[in-house]
């Protein structure tokens, strides 16, 4: 398990056998190449003050579609502030994605039918619940099963332990994904483990962990899906550390350049997980720069539509701060929003 | 009808929640020993481990748990065995259970019930015998209830379970088998968000809830038999709190006392006095009186009298309202 498993070499080359034909591999390129679109566009639109924080996903496009490529809709995903591409993959709009950074909660509000939460904020809180959405979803006998995405970061904390244990525990059909990049904000991956891998740590916990090449977007794919072969089979969780690297700052709040070299995230830039992609595609006659130019011009699309969408919402009134609490707002919560709208006592 | 102590009468609740497939019942030791206070005794011999989960010892993981299943469309109740054990879940809590349905605008919710066993009066090991019922309270998102009677032990069971927002149900360990009722077998519920006037008076009010309501009637026991005349009311639930109940008995009454187990500060019991000094100024007589426990740590056994309200300490407070 030193070696991480990789099909795609960053060259292009295919060192091990495709998981998926080639037209599927032109449908996982347009989705890398959506999801660059908009994280470098939502970057844009912080720095021009139309969006709060964001925490860019640039260089993991390949964990993120990789992983949820092979859901099925009634699957749950459970995800981070990091991960739109994953969940934009799985079917959350990316009007939801900006009106979240834009500080707004409509954007938690999943369509019916999508199966993700809204973004985990805190770290490591969020493991488990992906235990318990495939452990309800077993007993209900659905067939359904829970992915989350965490980081190394958030193994570090005591929430990942008891996630990975309890799935272990009950076999319930959840797959972890470790998107393993390298960055914990300031900290690297070796101030939150001495353990040579995090897919080692699999092993105590009773259930198989993987390593792949985390911007190999067909390994990614492939070990997902036995993962998820073995949560459908009954043979409960995995755990999948993708090796992986945060080309951005934590966030645009934060200043990488204080605590690592240039030289590190430009070797990083050599492995990028679109661009192998596209060597490949290439090599096999199925890329040509007019259809990049087309994708892009559709991902710019869609991502515009979603923007001017986003800010097109009416505001939220002090009103709206209240019925979200309970399916029926309580008696203290009509008093106090009969007061946020002057009516009344102070 | 049966008669039944407050741990009967929970577990008959649960026993009849059961009869859902979507009510799963989790904790540390919950299903072969029924439990350390046997409030689940049977319930997995009679509907399976499968439903009946005895979990690892790891109160976050519980709730976390128990969350992920409430999103997914069932309805757990999950048990953590003493008020002190359950600060471990203070994350899944406070940051998940009770925001999720704001965080997703109503998309996702998750209507699990948290049972506590709370408080002092037992001789219990050190983190045994809390009351931190007011940073439930104090969490935007959840509901607290807290029963003092098996008969609404059961009723408010059945409710919270079936309420579709989380519900921390605290459970008074001192009161478990300290009283007997006369309890209806089969299915019935108790409004949560109402408090119940159990006496009828016009001379003073007493409020509180839980274990303290033992105190507070032997107290009201003894007013009447001075010839004082108490009202007597028993929260019931703490948030979202009956503020129309109070209000109402501290108007024709014009003299509250509010007695809680917890620590002094910033507990129920202030926040009863500080509604009532907003609705009901005009009204009172005297000023409002809080019996509480101390803003010390609550004691081991040997000192745990000297922390505990006392029926003379409730006594003292309520003569104090009514001489001014």
């Amino acid at each position: 398990m030193d070696e991480p498993s990789q099909i795609l070499a960053p060259d292009g080359t295919l060192v091990g056998d495709a998981p998926v034909p080639v037209e599927r591999i032109r449908e996982l390129y347009g989705d890398l190449v959506t999801a660059r679109v908009f994280d470098r566009k939502a970057s844009a639109m912080q720095r021009q003050g139309r969006l709060a924080t964001y925490a860019a996903f640039e260089g993991q496009e390949a964990c993120q579609v990789g992983a949820t490529a092979e859901l099925e809709s009634r699957d749950w995903l459970v995800a981070t502030y990091r991960d739109a591409a994953a969940m934009a993959a799985h079917g959350y709009p990316w009007v939801n994605l900006l009106l979240g950074r834009t500080g707004d909660e409509r954007g938690g509000k999943a369509p019916e039918g999508v199966n993700v939460l809204p973004p985990s904020i805190t770290v490591g809180g969020h493991m488990i619940h992906a235990v318990g959405l495939a452990w309800a979803e077993r007993i209900k006998g659905s067939g359904a099963v829970a992915l989350t995405l965490f980081g190394d970061g958030a193994t570090s904390e005591g929430d990942f332990h008891e996630a990975m244990n309890f799935a272990a525990v009950f076999a319930t059909p959840t797959i972890f994904f470790c998107q393993n990049n390298g960055w914990a904000i300031s900290m690297p991956r070796e101030r939150q483990t001495a353990s040579p891998t995090i897919a080692q740590k699999a092993d105590g916990y009773g259930m198989p962990g993987m390593l792949v090449d985390g911007n190999d977007v067909l390994a990614v794919l492939a070990a997902t899906r036995q993962a998820l072969e073995r949560a459908r089979g009954g043979q409960g969780p995995t755990l999948i550390e993708g090796i992986t690297y945060r080309m951005a700052a934590h966030t645009t709040a934060d200043d990488a350049g204080r605590y690592r070299d240039e030289e590190e995230v430009a070797a990083w830039r050599a492995r990028d997980p679109l661009e192998r992609v596209r060597r490949h595609l290439e090599s096999q006659g199925a890329w040509e720069p007019a259809w990049q130019a087309d994708v892009e011009e559709a991902a710019s699309g869609a991502v515009e539509a979603a923007v001017e969408e986003a800010e097109a919402l009416p505001p939220l009134g002090a009103g709206d701060i209240f019925d979200a609490m309970f399916a029926e707002p309580t008696a203290p919560l009509r008093a106090q929003r009969s007061m946020a709208a002057g009516e009344g006592a102070p | 009808m049966t008669e039944r102590t407050l741990a009967q009468a929970l577990n008959s609740a649960l026993d009849l929640a059961l009869e859902s497939p979507d009510v799963v019942v989790l904790g540390e030791d919950v299903g072969r020993t029924g439990g350390v206070f046997r409030v689940t005794d049977g319930l997995q011999a009679r509907h399976g481990a499968a439903r009946v989960i005895d979990t690892p010892v790891a109160e976050s993981g519980i709730i976390g748990a128990a969350f992920g299943m409430a999103v997914a469309g069932l309805r757990p109740v999950a048990e953590l065995q003493f008020m002190g054990f359950s600060y471990p879940a203070f994350d899944q809590v406070i940051n998940h259970v009770a925001r999720i349905r704001n965080r997703s605008r109503h998309r996702f919710t998750a209507p699990l019930v948290i049972r506590i066993p709370y408080g002092g009066g037992i001789g219990a090991a050190e983190h045994h015998s809390e009351s931190a019922e007011a940073i439930y309270v104090h969490t935007p998102g959840l509901k607290v209830v807290v029963p003092s009677t098996p008969h609404d032990a059961k009723g408010l069971l059945l409710a919270a379970i079936d309420d579709p927002d989380p519900v921390v149900f605290l459970e008074p360990i001192r009161l478990y088998r300290a009283i007997k009722d006369e309890v209806a077998d089969g299915r019935y519920t108790e409004p949560i968000g109402e408090a119940a006037v159990e006496r009828q008076g016009g001379d003073v009010t007493l409020i509180s809830y839980g274990a303290m309501m033992r105190e507070v009637r032997a107290a009201a026991d003894a007013l009447e038999a001075e010839g004082v005349v108490p009202e007597v009311i028993d929260l019931r639930t703490l948030s979202p709190l009956d503020v129309e109940t109070v209000v109402a008995s501290v108007a024709k009454t014009g003299r509250a006392v509010v007695v809680q187990e917890a620590p002094r500060t910033a507990g129920v019991a202030s926040e009863v006095a500080a509604v009532l000094q907003e609705q009901a100024l005009y009204s009172l007589l005297a000023p409002v009186q809080r019996v509480t426990g101390w803003d010390s740590v609550v004691p081991l056994r040997r000192a745990e009298k000297h922390y505990l309200p006392s029926t003379e300490r409730v006594l003292a407070a309520a003569r104090k309202v009514l001489e001014a």
